[in-house]
């Protein structure tokens, strides 16, 4: 049987929830006119997520909604919410949102058993008068516990499902679960919620290594593609902020072939012609390589051509880096006080990669940064688990990529790590240039070297440099290979002599024989010369020969015809 | 408190559920019991009035709100514990 496409189901519609990767996760948002549970222990962001998804259907997409609150009181959720720039009160009057409390008054007595028609009834009217499409029921556990058995429980459940459902609003229903264990939802006594619920997220707020780390998984989507991975969030100023993987359509950021210098002229000439627009570049090395140096002459380069820029270092304050830089010629202190470079000591961002990652993102949105520095970035794994660099380190990238800006970053490598050229957040994979600094130890000398391991898109120089700091700038030097050993520092500067010493000697003899060969050309001519002269004598003396010859036979022959003549006596010759 | 004081009652239902029934009947029963003579009630249906729903904000329902004498009591359910809701709303019931 043959499948066309006008024999299958039309797409689930979804409802947008504004927050930043939910949408690209689930593909589009909340199903639309369905239900979604959100489940997680106290203190997860339940509450957050649901507010912010009515906030941004109100602000973002005009659709309405109720938030009816069974825990917490309105007037906290709202106080809460305030650090937000959420515009609640604003919101509010305007009817774009409504705060219903719900919380069950616990003096109140009952007995025998109750429904919640009462709410629904009362909910259907204002959601029919501000035409809501968006509910919220915050915390509904609370109110379930009220209701005497778990019979009771399930109606009520169905109750409201129904309702929902008549009515077509799509909405998010949260519920507690217990902190260790948040799938415990699955089981009693709200696991049977789980099988009329569309789609359901589930929250967690866990300590790994003493470091804080939110998480957001999808557990199930019907009708609907989703991430099943675990996704960190953080909640930052506007709310949610869930980390996605990669996201589709963003990650084909456009690229450019402008060019943007490194800040030193010779390593440009090896990259043939400076870093791309909007790349990556990675600089890896030991400690006191000089990373922070090159990245230091990066960001005074994007300063100098007025474009805005940030340094992030995680190493010490952004005083000691434009000191310490200043010691070798790199002056960034004036565009500090021109507002043009934002220093950020990123030791005071406490918390998870994650955090880190999306406060370097909002404090480089606020400064419009077009260039950015993050010195180091291996900083980013310390602070936290191991378990998600990587994903950090991907979304640095894909989030400077399709934001257009020029990043470099540095890491560190470890004495111990060895030799092995890479680093601890795998960013080397995804950088699109990759510049690698290390020592060379050698007769009692500790050089700095410099090579380019790859520049995706650019031809460039294979050759090792040695990378000299004074207080003029930095520059790159030759260096010189002998016998199959890199020499450099000193050594090199002997090699540099002796190859003067000896390429002036070698001028001075060519010189020399220069004079000898023009002497015996100059011999040789005039040897020519008088040889050909000489030539010539003989020839005419040749021909002088040839006529003398001839005429003396001539004179003969005639002589003797005469001789007979006079004679007579012989008779004329006959032949 | 005046033994000839009406109690004015009002029950807020939802549709013609068992919940419903059993709330009214509980209440009727206990009333005529009780208070006999002296009592009003009021029944409110949710559904076809919500907006008073709304004012008085109810939530479960059944509800039960006892108006006069003050003060105002609430209680919630199918009043199925005759002894429960007499104590919950402070009744008068020295006639029983």
């Amino acid at each position: 049987m043959k499948l066309d496409g006008s024999s299958l189901a039309t797409p689930l519609r979804k409802a947008p929830s504004g927050i930043i990767g939910f949408d690209e996760i689930t593909g589009g948002g909340l199903p639309l006119g369905r239900t979604t549970l959100v489940v997680g222990g106290p203190g997860s962001g339940k509450t957050i997520f649901a507010l912010q998804y009515l906030v941004n259907g109100a602000r973002s997409f005009g659709e309405s909604g109720i938030f009816v609150a069974f825990e917490e009181t309105s007037k906290r959720v709202t106080a809460n919410a305030e650090s937000f720039n959420w515009q609640l009160p604003q919101l509010r009057r305007k009817k774009q949102l409504l705060f219903i409390d719900a919380q069950p008054n616990f003096d109140l007595v009952q007995t025998g058993d109750f429904d919640l028609c009462g709410m629904l009834a009362g909910l259907g009217l204002q959601a029919k008068q501000m035409k809501a499409k968006r509910i919220v029921f915050d915390a509904l556990d609370i109110v379930l516990a009220l209701l005497p058995d778990l019979s009771a429980r399930r109606r009520e459940i169905h109750r409201i499902h129904e309702w929902l459902m008549a009515r077509e609003l799509t909405c998010i229903i949260t519920l507690k679960a217990a902190p260790d264990e948040p799938f415990s939802i699955t089981q009693q006594p709200y696991g049977f919620m789980q099988f009329m619920m569309d789609c359901s997220v589930i929250l967690n707020h866990s300590v790994v290594l003493g470091v804080s780390q939110r998480n957001m998984r999808l557990l199930k989507y019907r009708g609907s593609g989703f991430d099943e991975n675990e996704s960190p969030f953080v909640i930052g100023a506007d709310g949610f902020d869930v980390a996605v993987v990669r996201v589709l359509g963003r990650a084909n950021a456009k690229v450019t072939n402008e060019r943007v210098t490194s800040g030193i002229k010779r390593l440009d000439t090896m990259l043939g012609g400076g870093y791309y627009r909007a790349a990556c570049v990675l600089i890896t090395g030991f400690p006191g390589t000089a990373k922070t140096t090159l990245s230091g002459a990066f960001a005074e380069a994007a300063c100098k051509r007025g474009e805005r820029t940030m340094f992030v270092s995680f190493d010490s304050d952004g005083t000691e880096v434009i000191r310490n830089l200043a010691s070798v010629g790199i002056r960034l202190d004036r565009y500090l006080r021109s507002g043009l470079l934002h220093m950020v000591s990123a030791r005071t961002i406490i918390g998870s990669a994650e955090t880190c990652l999306v406060r370097i993102k909002a404090i480089a949105l606020a400064h419009r940064a077009r260039c950015l520095v993050i010195d180091p970035v291996s900083a980013l794994s310390n602070t936290g688990n191991d378990m998600r660099p990587y994903g950090v380190g991907q979304r640095l990238i894909d989030w400077s990529k399709a934001d257009r800006i020029t990043l470099v970053c540095t890491s560190l490598l470890s004495e111990i790590s060895g030799q092995a050229e890479s680093d601890s957040l795998h960013i080397s994979t995804l950088a699109d240039t990759w510049i690698h600094l290390n020592y060379l130890v050698q007769a009692g000398e500790r050089n700095r070297g410099m090579s380019i391991i790859k520049s995706r898109g650019t031809a460039h120089s294979n050759q090792v440099r040695e990378l000299i700091l004074s207080n003029a700038g930095v520059t790159l030097a030759d260096i010189f290979t002998a016998g199959g050993e890199v020499l450099m520092g000193t050594m090199r500067w002997e090699k540099e002599s002796a190859e003067q010493v000896a390429s002036e000697v070698a001028e001075v003899a060519g010189k020399l024989s220069r004079v000898t060969l023009a002497t015996q050309q100059a011999e040789l001519q005039v040897r020519l010369k008088a040889v050909q002269t000489e030539l010539i004598a003989k020839q005419v003396e040749k021909t002088l020969l040839t006529r003398s010859t001839a005429s003396r036979k001539a004179v003969i022959r005639r002589g003797g015809e005469r001789m007979r003549e006079l004679r007579g006596a012989d008779a004329p010759r006959r032949k | 408190m005046s033994r000839r004081s009406i109690y004015k009652f009002r029950l807020f239902v939802a549709d013609d559920t068992m919940n419903s029934n059993q709330a009214k009947a509980n209440l009727t029963t206990l009333c005529e019991r009780h208070l006999s003579g002296r009592f009003e009630i009021e029944v409110v249906d949710v559904f076809k009035e919500p907006q008073r729903a709304i004012l008085e904000g109810i939530r479960m329902t059944p509800t039960l709100l006892k108006l006069s004498p003050l003060p105002i009591r609430r209680i919630v359910g199918t009043l199925i514990d005759t002894h429960r809701v007499i104590e919950a709303l402070g009744l008068d019931t020295h006639v029983a």
